[in-house]
C-alpha cells in the first residue's frame, strides 16, 4: 500500500478554498506529506521550497525542512553535481523531522530525477518538467534512455507536465529576455504544488511584491508564472486525483515565525547581549554552512552588535578575544575546517581565561569534505582538540529554534565561568526552518557582567569561590593594571610561572572550573520511562529522527525512552544514574561514534553505536531499524 | 591619575627583565619607558600586545595593561581591542619571526585596515627565542643552525611590504640610536591611523652586529639617512651628500661636486600619495646608499575603527536604537489560538 494512500483518511466533496478555483471536485485529506522541489541549481529550487514552506507554516500546520544544495555555486547546468534540492515535511500534527522520503518529488530536469527518484516512495507522484529533458541534457545526467520513455517510472504517478513551455506561454508579451522568462518556472512549479495541496497563493503573492519592487516586470512575469501553474492544476483534468489538504496543527498558543537555525543562533546572539546590557563583537571568515550568521548579524548593527569580517580564521578569533579582554562579549563562528584553525587561539583564552563563544555549524569532513552537506564530527575536536590539557565548555542545541536559547546559554556561561564556550550546530540545523514560537522578551534571563574596578588587593587570577573565575578587569580602569598571556599563570597572582606544582595545580583548576559548571546545567530529562530495556541517547540534530522513532515504538507499547543531550561538556549530573537503568543504550550520531566514546569512557556503560556519514540527516526508519535490533 | 606628573618609574613592571645582557630590547624598553609618561596619555589606557619571541616579552616589563598572546597573532587581538574600545591607546609588539613570517597575513590586514594601532616591529634578522635559526628578514646565504650549507630565502623588507600594505604611517628607527627612536615613536603615538616602526635591534647572541656597519655612533652621519619631512634628503658629518632620483632610480650626489647644487638633491614628502619615491627610500641599503631612517610615509585616510563605529551610529541614527521584539518577529509571523 502506498504510504500516500494510507494516510488518506477521508474524501470529502465540498466548496473549496483558494483562489476562485471550480468547487466542483473533490480534496482528500492527509495528516502529513514531504514534497521535494528538486532541479538545477540555477532552477530556484530553494526558493520554491522556502515559499511553499511559508504557506504551510502560515496556514497553521507543523513544517521542517531539509534543503540539499551542492557546493559548487553553479555547476554546469543540466549535470549531477549541479542539482539542487528542498525537502519540506508539513503536517497537521507535531513533527520532528523533515521526512525520511517524499511523498512527492517535483524534477526540473534529468539530473535531478536521477538524484533523487530513489527517495521518492514507492507509488510516490512524481511531477516532471518535460522541457528539460532535452538530448543534451538526458546526455548530462548519463541517461542512455529518456526515463519518460523506459517505462522506468511505471510504479510511481508520473505527471509530466512542460513547465518551461507553459511558463513562456505565460509570459509572451512580456517584453523579457528567454533567459530572464526561463528563470520564473519554479513559481509556475510552486503554483501548481500549491494547487495540489489547496494552498493561497497570498503569502507568495506578497513576497513577490516586496523582493521585486526595483523591477516591476520581473515581478509581474514571477506573479503570473505562479497563476499559470496554479490555474493550470486547477483546469488539468487528470490532476483532480491529486488535491489535497492537510489541516493546521495543534501547536501551542502564541506568536509563530520560521527560523533557521543560523537565524535563530543570529537573533540569540543579540538578544544575549542586550540581556547582558553588553556589545557584542561578531568576528569570522567567511565559511559554508556558517556564513549566514554572519550576514544576519551584519544586519543588528542598530541592536550593539558589531561584526568584523577578518581576513582569515584566526584573525577572527583573535579579533574576537581582543573583544572581550576589552570587556565586550567576542563571538566567533566557523565549520570544522576554520574551528581547526582557531584552536591555538582557544586555548589561548583557555589560560587566560576570558569569555568568548565560538560556533561550529558542522559539516561533512575531514578537511575539506562535504561543504554543504551535514554531520556531527567535531564533537571530540570541540571537547580535546586542543594541546595539553584544555577544557572548555561544550553546547549542542536540538532544533533550528533551540539554537537561540543556547547561543543566549552560551554568553551566559562564558561570561559566568570566564571561559570559552563551545556552540555546535550543523548543516541541516542551520538552513533548516522550523515554526518557532517567539519568545516573550520579559521572559528571558537577564545577566550580569561584573567589572573588578577596586584596586585593593587585587589579583588577576583570584577566583570566585562559586564558580572559581578569575576577575573581568577592564584594560582603563586605573590602579589595575597587569598583563595576562598565554605562559602558564602562577595561581592567584597570575605571574608567569614554570614552578611544576603550580603547572599541576592551575591543569587541575582550570578543569575543575569547568566540571563546576555541572551546578547551572539542568538535569537532562527523559521522553519516555525512567526506566526499561532501551534508551537511545543523542545530541544535536538527530533530535527529530530520535524522538518520532522513539514516539512510534512507545505508542506500539515498546519499553524505549530517549534522552537528548544539550549539555555535552560538563555532562548533566543525573547522565550516567539514567544510563544505568536501562538494559541497552543505542547512540544514533552522525558520525562513526564519538558521544558513544565519551558515555562509554564517563560511565562505563556499553553503549552501541548507529552511525551514519553520508552527509545526509539520520531517517527515522534507520533509527526504529536499530532500536528493533536491540528489542 | 593625572599622566603629566607621571615618570619613567611609573611604566617601569616589577617584574625582573630576563632578556640576554647587552640586548638591544633593553634600550627600546628603555626609549619606551622614558617617552612613555611625556604622550599624554593616562597610564591605564596604554594596552601593550604582543606575539611569541623575545621582542614579545616587552609587555611584562611595561606597568600597563598588557597582553602576551600567541605566536603572530598580537595585531587579531589588538584589532578586536582597538574596535571595540576606541578609548585606549593600543601597542603591538612584534618582531621579524612574529609579524613578518608567522603572523605575516595579520601583518598584511591589520596595515591596509588602517586601525588607530601602534606597531613596533623589533627586527634582528634572526630568530632568538627558538635560539638561532634565520628569519623572513635574514640576508640569502645566511649560515645558522638551520641553513648550515647558508639560508637560500631572499629576505622580505618589511617597510616595502608595509607601503604595499597601504600603511598610513611607516617609519624606522635604531634600537642604540634612543633619541631618534623616542621622536619616531612620539610621531607614531600622535597619528591617527596604524603607524608601523621598524626597529632595528641587536641580537648579541645569535646576530650580533647585524646593523652595527651604520648603527653605530661614529659612522651613523656618514651611513645614516634621517629622513626629515620637508627637508633635503641629506646626510654626512658637513650634510654635504644628498639623494636624487636620476632615470627612476636614487643616487648618491655631492653637493658642490660636478655642479651639484643643494636644489638638486630630493625633498622628503612624507605626505605624498605617490608610492614610487617611499618605495625607492625602503630599498636603499648599506652599503650602496646610507640607511634611511626617521618618517616615511604619513598620510591621512580614515580609521577602521571609526568607519565601523560610524555604520553603527548611521544605522541607529536611520533606525533608532533596535527594538528586540521587532527582531524576533521579523517578516512574516501567524498567530497560533
Amino acid at each position: 500500500m502506498a504510504e500516500l494512500l494510507q494516510k488518506q483518511r477521508k474524501t470529502k466533496s465540498k466548496p473549496r478554498r483558494g483562489n476562485g478555483s471550480k468547487n466542483s471536485r473533490s480534496i482528500q485529506e492527509l495528516d502529513s506529506v514531504t514534497v521535494r522541489f528538486a532541479g538545477d541549481s540555477g532552477d530556484g529550487m530553494q526558493l520554491a521550497g522556502s515559499q511553499f514552506t511559508q504557506t504551510a507554516a502560515i496556514i497553521g500546520n507543523d513544517v521542517a525542512t531539509l534543503p540539499d544544495f551542492p557546493a559548487e555555486i553553479r555547476a554546469p547546468a543540466g549535470s549531477l553535481p549541479g542539482v539542487s534540492a528542498f525537502q519540506v515535511h508539513f503536517s497537521d500534527h507535531d513533527i520532528h523531522t523533515a521526512g525520511d522520503c517524499a511523498d512527492v518529488l517535483v524534477a526540473m530536469n534529468p539530473a535531478a530525477l536521477k538524484m533523487h527518484i530513489g527517495d521518492l516512495e514507492g507509488d510516490g507522484i512524481l511531477i516532471v518538467n518535460t522541457d528539460g529533458f532535452s538530448e543534451n541534457n538526458l546526455r548530462k545526467a548519463g541517461c542512455s534512455t529518456n526515463p519518460l520513455e523506459d517505462g522506468s517510472l511505471e510504479s510511481y504517478r508520473c505527471f509530466e507536465v512542460p513547465v518551461t513551455k507553459l511558463t513562456h506561454e505565460a509570459l509572451q508579451d512580456l517584453s523579457l529576455t528567454k533567459k530572464e522568462k526561463d528563470r520564473c518556472k519554479n513559481f509556475f512549479a510552486l503554483g501548481l504544488t500549491l494547487w495540489m495541496f489547496d494552498r493561497t497563493l497570498d503569502s507568495t503573492l506578497r513576497w513577490i511584491d516586496q523582493k521585486f519592487t526595483a523591477m516591476p516586470e520581473m515581478a509581474e512575469a514571477n506573479r503570473r508564472a505562479l497563476k499559470a501553474g496554479y490555474f493550470f492544476g486547477d483546469t488539468t483534468e487528470a490532476f483532480a486525483s491529486i488535491h489535497y489538504r492537510v489541516a493546521e496543527a495543534t501547536l501551542p498558543k502564541g506568536l509563530y515565525r520560521q527560523v533557521t537555525g543560523n537565524q535563530a543562533m543570529a537573533m540569540g546572539l543579540a538578544v544575549g547581549a542586550h540581556l547582558a546590557k553588553k556589545q557584542l563583537f561578531y568576528a569570522s571568515y567567511p565559511i559554508t554552512p556558517a556564513s549566514d550568521i554572519l550576514h544576519e548579524m551584519a544586519r543588528y548593527k542598530n541592536y550593539n552588535v558589531a561584526t568584523f569580517q577578518a581576513e582569515d580564521e584566526i584573525a577572527a578569533i583573535g579579533a574576537a578575544i581582543g573583544a572581550s579582554f576589552g570587556g565586550h562579549l567576542g563571538v566567533t563562528a566557523s565549520s570544522g575546517p576554520g574551528i581547526a584553525l582557531k584552536t591555538e587561539a582557544i586555548n589561548l583564552a583557555v589560560m587566560v581565561e576570558l569569555p568568548v563563544v565560538i560556533i561550529d555549524v558542522q559539516r561533512g569532513g575531514p578537511s575539506t569534505g562535504l561543504p554543504t552537506k551535514t554531520e556531527q564530527g567535531d564533537l571530540l575536536q570541540a571537547i580535546h582538540g586542543r594541546n595539553s590539557e584544555s577544557p572548555v565548555a561544550v553546547l549542542a542545541p536540538a532544533t533550528p529554534g533551540e539554537c537561540f536559547e543556547y547561543a543566549i546559554t552560551a554568553l551566559r556561561l562564558a561570561v559566568k565561568y570566564m571561559t570559552p564556550v563551545f556552540l555546535l550546530s550543523d548543516g541541516s540545523l542551520a538552513n533548516g526552518a522550523e515554526p518557532w514560537r517567539i519568545p516573550s522578551f520579559d521572559d528571558l534571563p537577564k545577566f550580569d557582567c561584573h567589572h573588578l574596578v577596586d584596586a585593593k588587593d587585587f589579583q588577576p587570577y583570584r577566583r570566585d569561590k562559586t564558580t572559581l573565575a578569575r576577575p573581568w578587569v577592564l584594560p582603563g580602569t586605573p590602579g589595575l593594571e597587569h598583563t595576562i598571556g598565554g605562559l602558564e599563570k602562577e595561581d592567584v597572582t597570575g605571574a608567569v610561572s614554570y614552578d611544576p606544582r603550580n603547572h599541576e595545580a592551575m591543569c587541575r583548576l582550570r578543569a575543575q572550573k569547568i566540571a563546576g559548571m555541572v551546578q547551572d546545567i539542568p538535569d537532562v530529562a527523559l521522553f519516555g520511562a525512567n526506566s526499561g530495556k532501551v534508551l537511545v541517547v543523542g545530541w544535536g540534530s538527530t533530535y527529530g529522527a530520535i524522538t518520532t522513532a522513539v514516539e512510534k515504538q512507545q505508542a506500539a507499547g515498546k519499553s524505549v525512552s530517549s534522552m537528548h543531550l544539550r549539555y555535552l561538556n560538563p555532562l548533566p549530573a543525573n547522565t550516567g544514574s539514567l544510563l544505568k537503568n536501562f538494559e541497552k543504550v543505542l547512540v544514533p550520531e552522525l558520525n562513526l561514534g564519538q558521544l558513544r566514546s565519551i558515555l562509554r569512557d564517563q560511565y562505563l556503560v556499553d553503549a552501541v553505536g548507529l552511525n551514519k556519514v553520508r552527509g545526509q540527516p539520520l531517517t527515522v526508519a534507520e533509527v526504529t531499524q536499530a532500536i528493533e535490533g536491540l528489542l | 591619575m593625572a599622566s603629566t606628573t607621571l615618570t619613567r618609574k611609573d611604566f617601569a613592571s616589577d617584574q625582573e627583565v630576563r632578556w640576554c645582557p647587552g640586548c638591544g630590547d633593553y634600550a627600546i624598553l628603555a626609549s619606551m619607558q622614558r617617552l612613555a609618561p611625556s604622550l599624554g596619555i593616562a597610564k591605564e589606557k596604554f594596552v601593550f600586545i604582543s606575539g611569541i619571541g623575545c621582542s614579545s616579552r616587552f609587555p611584562y616589563y611595561m606597568n600597563t595593561y598588557g597582553f602576551h598572546t600567541i605566536h603572530g597573532r598580537a595585531m587579531t587581538i589588538a584589532t578586536g581591542l582597538k574596535c571595540t574600545r576606541p578609548d585606549l591607546s593600543v601597542w603591538v609588539i612584534t618582531g621579524d619571526g612574529d609579524g613578518l613570517s608567522i603572523g605575516g597575513n595579520h601583518f598584511i590586514h591589520t596595515l591596509r585596515r588602517n586601525l588607530d594601532i601602534n606597531i613596533l616591529l623589533f627586527n634582528n634578522r634572526i630568530y632568538g627565542l627558538t635560539k638561532g635559526q634565520y628569519s623572513p628578514t635574514s640576508e640569502q646565504g645566511k649560515k645558522t643552525k638551520s641553513t648550515p650549507m647558508g639560508s637560500i630565502d631572499y629576505p622580505v623588507n618589511a617597510l616595502s611590504l608595509a607601503l604595499a600594505s597601504e600603511a598610513t604611517f611607516i617609519a624606522r628607527s635604531i634600537d642604540v640610536y634612543s633619541n631618534h627612536l623616542q621622536e619616531v615613536i612620539r610621531q607614531a603615538a600622535a597619528h591617527r591611523g596604524v603607524s608601523f616602526v621598524e626597529i632595528y635591534q641587536n641580537c648579541n647572541i645569535f646576530n650580533d652586529g647585524a646593523f652595527s656597519a651604520f648603527s653605530e655612533r661614529d659612522v651613523r652621519n656618514e651611513r645614516l639617512l634621517e629622513l626629515e619631512d620637508g627637508r633635503p634628503m641629506l646626510f654626512g658629518k658637513e650634510k654635504r651628500e644628498g639623494i636624487r632620483i636620476q632615470g627612476g632610480k636614487p643616487e648618491v650626489i655631492k653637493v658642490g661636486q660636478a655642479g651639484v647644487r643643494e636644489q638638486d638633491v630630493l625633498v622628503h614628502d612624507a605626505a605624498t600619495a605617490n608610492m614610487t619615491i617611499p618605495f625607492l627610500l625602503s630599498r636603499m641599503d648599506y652599503p650602496d646608499f646610507p640607511v634611511p631612517i626617521g618618517v616615511f610615509r604619513r598620510v591621512e585616510r580614515p580609521t577602521y575603527d571609526e568607519l565601523l563605529q560610524g555604520q553603527i551610529n548611521t544605522v541607529k541614527k536611520q533606525k533608532g536604537a533596535g527594538d528586540i521584539v521587532k527582531l524576533l518577529k521579523g517578516s512574516q509571523t501567524w498567530e497560533v489560538h
